[in-house]
């Protein structure tokens, strides 16, 4: 079972959700429960666990080519077939150049040149990391290398990485409704979108939920940071029969420790009962 | 014409409710709204909406099912995993999927492959009753919102040409993929909103690392600071040794979501609430560092 915590925006608490959600679900199924951080480049997920262990480090490439001048004719046939402007030849010069910032690795200019003139490379991608922690079936997460524009590539991998045989796998998505939060919702049974009663928050939702119903995902709704705001996102729930899978208070008790990085001890008894709730309806929407 | 670019590596730091404030301090200045997949300062600036503009955003593979013999090669050769088996049996693009590199269309031994363009993604000008603003609209799970931001920016630079504009004001993006970096290239100035949060610190690390790069000079606005006077220590520690010049720092206020609930910035809320007069000195403070230049070292 996969279960996808997405918001449309970001700062609506999603990475909060998400590690709330890890350790109350563990509690419930027996700690076989996985929490992935796909928020390849910006993983967060993991300052909340400063004792976790860490279990295993991957760096990840993707396969880029490199010209082999002494075999290259400077025919361009790679440049004509690179459908992102990669590579650059310039046949009078004899200049060819790959740049590797624009290379979306597809391959296309492997297939293209008949001279043998392209060696596969590898370029470095991000790492993926596993983290054993004190509950639960461990952490996973993406970290994309600085300056790549390759997330969706990365979180493929760290997808094809989670460990299966785990009841339940979180996959905390990246903000935003573009490709990246598409792949991590791709292949999930069930969408919990993170939103906050504000304009912004109901803006952003209704994008969301647009992307999710274009998906065919089934989905639901927690509302964060209740009572801050206006009644127009239930409002909206209501007249979209979109099912309210919880509500959580504001608390600015709570965002305190949360600015520490501090959240499981200390958690205000309203927090944790919301909590209790949420994994309630999680399970009858699981069943 | 001097171009800044509003940013904090993690959302919900405040970013564009401090940058609609600075908006309604600016005068003469053009907005841009580059966060192109999610943006909000629509909500505040209501923009009207004068010119529509559409914008690739890349294409998308078509296989033609009575011309395809079913000989798979398209699906061995697509490294996306964009093509799959559907239920008759014949292989199909998953338009969310595909990156439209148009190998599979070029290697088809039946020519039964087609890539189309996608328009899908709209950018417009606007009138807002503080000036010019440039935005975009993203289709469903589209790409290139890199290049995107690059179009909007440079119209943005455009307008505020024409318009003797002093400033340009960019709304960035989340993150520090794609789209922040179109957002910071070639910016004049960077103003950083941090939350004195575990999270909101580590995110703006990496976001200082990505703009250093650039080379682009930064300055902070610590958000909420009063949440955690502590870690608003450690963040002003960081700032200090990164040699990022601190323009103030506003205490957490729910005004600000009152004025956003009335489609108005905090400064047309609350005209001489203490947080207001504060980011009118944040704003002279900008302006001074942007106009004399000297002071980003
Ligand atoms: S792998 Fe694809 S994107 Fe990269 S250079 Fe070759 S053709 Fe261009
Ligand atoms: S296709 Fe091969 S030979 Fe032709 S320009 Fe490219 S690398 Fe050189
Ligand atoms: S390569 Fe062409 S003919 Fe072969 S399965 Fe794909 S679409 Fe059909
Ligand atoms: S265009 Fe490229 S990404 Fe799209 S289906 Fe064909 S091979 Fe795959």
């Amino acid at each position: 079972m996969q279960i996808a915590i997405a918001s449309g925006k970001g700062g609506t608490g999603k990475t909060t959700v998400s590690v709330n959600l890890y350790y109350f679900l563990s509690v419930k199924y027996n700690n076989k429960v996985q929490l992935i951080d796909c928020d390849v480049e910006e993983p967060n997920d993991m300052l909340f666990f400063p004792q976790a262990k860490k279990k295993s480090e991957t760096e990840v490439y993707t396969i880029v080519p490199e010209i082999d001048k002494a075999k290259c004719t400077f025919c361009k046939k790679c440049a004509v077939w690179c459908e992102f402007n990669a590579i650059s030849i310039v046949k009078n010069l004899k200049f060819a150049e790959v740049n590797y910032d624009l290379c979306h690795s597809c391959g296309a200019c492997f297939e293209a040149c008949t001279f043998d003139a392209l060696k596969q490379i590898e370029n470095p991608l991000g790492r993926i990391s596993e983290y054993q922690t004190t509950f639960g079936a461990g952490i996973m997460e993406g970290r994309l290398e600085i300056g790549s524009a390759m997330q969706t590539a990365l979180i493929k991998k760290v997808k094809k990485q989670a460990s299966t045989g785990q009841t339940i796998t979180l996959l905390d998505a990246p903000p935003g409704t573009s490709c990246p939060v598409v792949e991590t919702v791709a292949n999930a049974d069930y969408v919990i979108l993170v939103t906050e009663p504000t304009p912004f928050g109901l803006h952003d939702l209704k994008i969301a939920v647009e992307v999710l119903k274009e998906l065919k995902k089934p989905f639901g709704v927690i509302v964060n940071k209740a009572g801050l705001g206006n009644n127009d996102v239930y409002q909206f729930l209501k007249e979209n029969n979109i099912t309210l899978v919880g509500n959580i208070p504001f608390s600015k008790n709570y965002a305190a420790n949360y600015s520490r990085g501090d959240l499981f001890e200390n958690i205000p008894a309203e927090l944790e009962k919301s909590y209790h709730t949420i994994v309630d309806q999680l399970q009858l929407i699981i069943s | 014409m001097k171009e800044i670019t509003v940013l904090s590596g993690k959302g919900g730091a405040g970013k564009t409710s401090i940058t609609a404030a600075l908006a309604s301090l600016a005068q003469n200045a053009v907005f841009c709204d580059n966060d192109v997949d999610a943006s909000d300062l629509h909500l505040i600036l209501k923009p009207e909406i004068k010119e529509t503009h559409q914008f690739d955003s890349g294409s998308l593979a078509f296989i033609n099912q009575e011309t395809c013999t079913k000989c798979r090669t398209c699906q061995d050769v697509c490294r996306f995993e964009a093509i799959f088996t559907n239920n008759d049996g014949s292989p199909e693009v998953n338009p969310l999927q595909c990156e439209g590199c148009r190998l599979c269309e070029r290697l088809c031994p039946a020519d039964a492959i087609q890539t189309h363009q996608n328009l899908n993604n709209n950018w417009y000008v606007s009138y807002t009753r503080f000036g010019a603003m440039v935005h975009a609209k993203m289709g469903v799970g589209e790409e290139n919102s890199g290049k995107l931001v690059t179009r909007i920016r440079e119209k943005a630079r455009e307008i505020a040409l024409e318009n003797k504009a002093d400033f340009v004001l960019n709304d960035g993006p989340p993150g520090i993929g794609c789209t922040a970096i179109s957002s910071i290239t070639g910016t004049n100035a960077v103003l950083l909103v941090i939350e004195p949060t575990v999270s909101g610190l580590h995110d703006a690390k990496r976001l200082v690392e990505l703009v250093n790069s650039f080379q682009v000079p930064i300055c902070a606005i610590i958000n909420k600071y009063d949440i955690n006077t502590e870690f608003t220590a450690t963040v002003e520690s960081y700032l200090k040794e990164n040699k990022i010049v601190l323009v103030g720092k506003i205490p957490f206020s729910k005004m600000f979501v009152e004025s956003i609930l009335v489609e108005k910035s905090l400064i047309e809320f609350a005209p001489n609430h203490p947080i207001s007069l504060n980011l009118k000195s944040i704003w002279k403070m900008i302006r001074q560092l942007l106009i004399s230049k000297t002071c980003f070292q």
